[in-house]
């Protein structure tokens, strides 16, 4: 089973990350389940939301206390809250951010992770550009799937456009295919180096 | 049909397969989704010959389900927390009469303090009033038991409510196999009531009774309910045959058999536990868990038959008795008086306070040191709690209790003003 938490703000559709990746999940026949941590739902507040990813039948209701997958969309939010409490540092972390987790003043935590599991993207410009709007999550999510390989670019897509009407879901496939490309080619720049 | 959808979408996607031709209705969290759909089916003619009818209030809500039902229309309704305690006369007044209303209770705390949270203490409010009580553990348990909710419901005359861990169950998007309107068709016939409100053939429902006759009345609610033990064992057989699936019925047992320690629980806890229970198998530990699909009627013989002398059962529920202690525990201490059984009552998960398996697990190892107490209040701040009666022993004016509280957790917004 793969354990995946989301770290944002109200706002930035984390919850609906978590959603897509589970729809992602189930397209491609896995079972999964995702859910919010209920209450903050206020612009702004710090919000969290699950996702688990499996080949076997998920019952579990706990919220994700050791994430394989540790995603942050709000950078601020290292000064507000503990993101990495239980976090699994075998696993993944990936931060929007156009700066290295040195110039983020966190490498305390991330030199704990394998040096290529930790990847910072500048996905809320990303998303400026490509959907006119400050929601960073499906940037993430097209590089989560290039970083983890849990799930495929074509199962995001139908999920996007499952949940949204075009005129959002198009830019959002776009931007999902960014994030993924943006990843390949840090880790490719990564393996030359 | 394979979906990954949210339980509040799954559930109303089956109570529209159930053809109901009346659904009044009064949003409340964490039902609200489940409502809010059904609205759109009915309006995007989905579900046809239905009338969606958004009412003013929960007591109206359950009103027109008491009308709608009486007049012979299949039935539906939701609530949650302090719209059940609004539609609560109504609520009596449903069950007493016969009629066979299916209602969802998102389960969510009651205040005061309120709490928009999961647990269960909505739904122990009504443990006396009368109607069919159900658990799910899952999604997929809410779909199949919201089924066959409507056929237990008007095989019996009477109301069943479906509880649903409000937040934990209905905003989880998880796989649900939603069936085909033939299989519940196949499965649920048309209503056929078996009292009607009819202008050609006039009758009254609702007589007042008197000493004489109320025993008797209310004896046969008593004797009804018991009836509905053995049709929901049947129902859920029936289901199981149709649509291929183990669901609903008035016990599940998760290992029991062999099992020194066994969790007794009601609802989505039962699925985080059986993930623990897993782990601890594979560590040699003989544990198991039985899941009470039916509060109420309570199956007495069901439990006591799948349990054995000498086990020692953990009780855990999201809810209790204030002044006296665990609602479930004491009944089960009642139905199981003869096997002299070892139970310990564990209250946790209040007000949507997380469950997680290391807690639980925390409870098996003292069963296993033998250190367990007879009631424990699962991840209970103690401190917390013995710093405000402090202040309440040293302090006649200390203000109240949950403000002092959250401002002794350091939660901000609770700040002193006297």
């Amino acid at each position: 089973m793969f354990q995946i938490r989301i770290h944002g703000r109200g706002g930035q559709g984390v919850v609906s990350a978590s959603e897509l990746l589970s729809v992602a999940a189930f397209e491609e026949g896995k079972y999964s389940q995702s859910f919010p941590s209920f209450g903050s739902e206020r612009m702004g507040a710090p919000v969290q939301a699950f996702a688990r990813i499996s080949d076997k039948p998920i019952t579990t209701r706990e919220p994700v206390m050791e994430p394989d997958m540790l995603i942050i969309q709000d950078p601020t939010l290292f000064n507000a809250i503990d993101v990495f409490d239980g976090a699994n540092t075998d696993g993944y972390l990936l931060i929007n951010s156009s700066k290295t987790p040195e110039e983020l003043g966190i490498e305390q935590m991330t030199s704990k992770y394998r040096k290529n599991n930790v990847l910072t993207i500048p996905a809320t410009d990303m998303a400026m550009k490509y959907i006119k709007q400050p929601k960073p999550n499906t940037v993430l999510l097209g590089a989560f799937a290039a970083l983890s390989h849990m799930v495929n670019i074509p199962a995001l897509d139908k999920a996007i456009r499952g949940k949204f009407p075009p005129r959002i879901a198009e830019p959002n496939i776009i931007a999902t295919k960014a994030g993924y490309n943006f990843i390949i080619q840090k880790l490719e720049q990564a393996q030359e180096a | 049909m394979l979906r990954q959808i949210s339980g509040s979408i799954a559930v109303a996607e089956a109570i529209s397969l159930c053809r109901p031709e009346v659904i009044p209705c009064y949003p409340i969290t964490p039902q609200t989704h489940i409502v809010e759909h059904l609205s759109a089916l009915v309006k995007s003619g989905q579900l046809k010959n239905c009338s969606y009818e958004n009412v003013e209030s929960e007591f109206a809500s359950m009103s027109f389900c008491i009308g709608a039902s009486a007049a012979g229309s299949r039935t539906y309704t939701a609530t949650a927390s302090q719209g059940l305690l609004y539609m609560m006369e109504a609520v009596y007044n449903a069950s007493g009469l016969g009629l066979p209303i299916v209602m969802t209770l998102g389960n969510r705390a009651i205040g005061a303090p309120i709490n928009i949270w999961n647990d269960h203490s909505d739904a122990m409010s009504v443990r006396d009033a009368g109607w069919i009580q159900l658990f799910v553990e899952s999604n997929q348990q809410a779909v199949d038991v919201h089924i066959q909710a409507f056929k237990l419901a008007e095989a019996l005359s009477l109301p069943v409510m479906v509880n649903m861990d409000g937040f934990i169950l209905t905003h989880a998007i998880t796989r649900v196999d939603l069936p085909s309107q033939e299989q519940v068709d196949a499965f649920l016939p048309p209503f056929a009531p078996r009292q009607l409100l009819d202008t050609s053939s006039p009758l009254s429902i609702g007589a007042m009774v008197g000493p004489d006759a109320f025993t008797e009345v209310r004896y046969l609610a008593h004797h009804k309910q018991k009836e509905a033990l053995a049709i929901i064992e049947q129902q859920a057989s029936e289901f199981a045959d149709i649509f291929g699936r183990d669901s609903g019925g008035l016990i599940k047992s998760y290992f029991v058999e062999d099992a020194d320690i066994v969790f007794v629980a009601m609802g989505s806890v039962v699925g985080t536990m059986l993930e623990l229970v897993n782990q601890l198998r594979e560590e040699g530990i003989a544990i198991g868990i039985l899941s009470l699909r039916s509060f109420r009627p309570f199956p007495a013989n069901a439990f006591c038959k799948t349990l054995s002398p000498n086990q020692e059962l953990i009780v855990f529920e999201k809810s209790f008795a204030v002044g006296m202690g665990g609602i479930l525990a004491s009944e089960i201490h009642m139905a199981t008086e003869s096997y002299n059984l070892k139970i310990h009552s564990i209250i946790g998960g209040l007000g949507g306070r997380t469950i997680t398996s290391k807690s639980l697990r925390k409870i098996v190892d003292c069963v296993l040191k033998g250190e367990l107490e007879k009631e424990v209040f699962m991840d209970l701040e103690g401190a917390t709690v013995v710093r405000e009666l402090k202040r309440q022993k040293e302090e006649q004016s200390s203000g109240p209790a949950a403000e002092n509280i959250l401002r002794d957790m350091g939660v901000v917004s609770a700040s002193k003003t006297h």
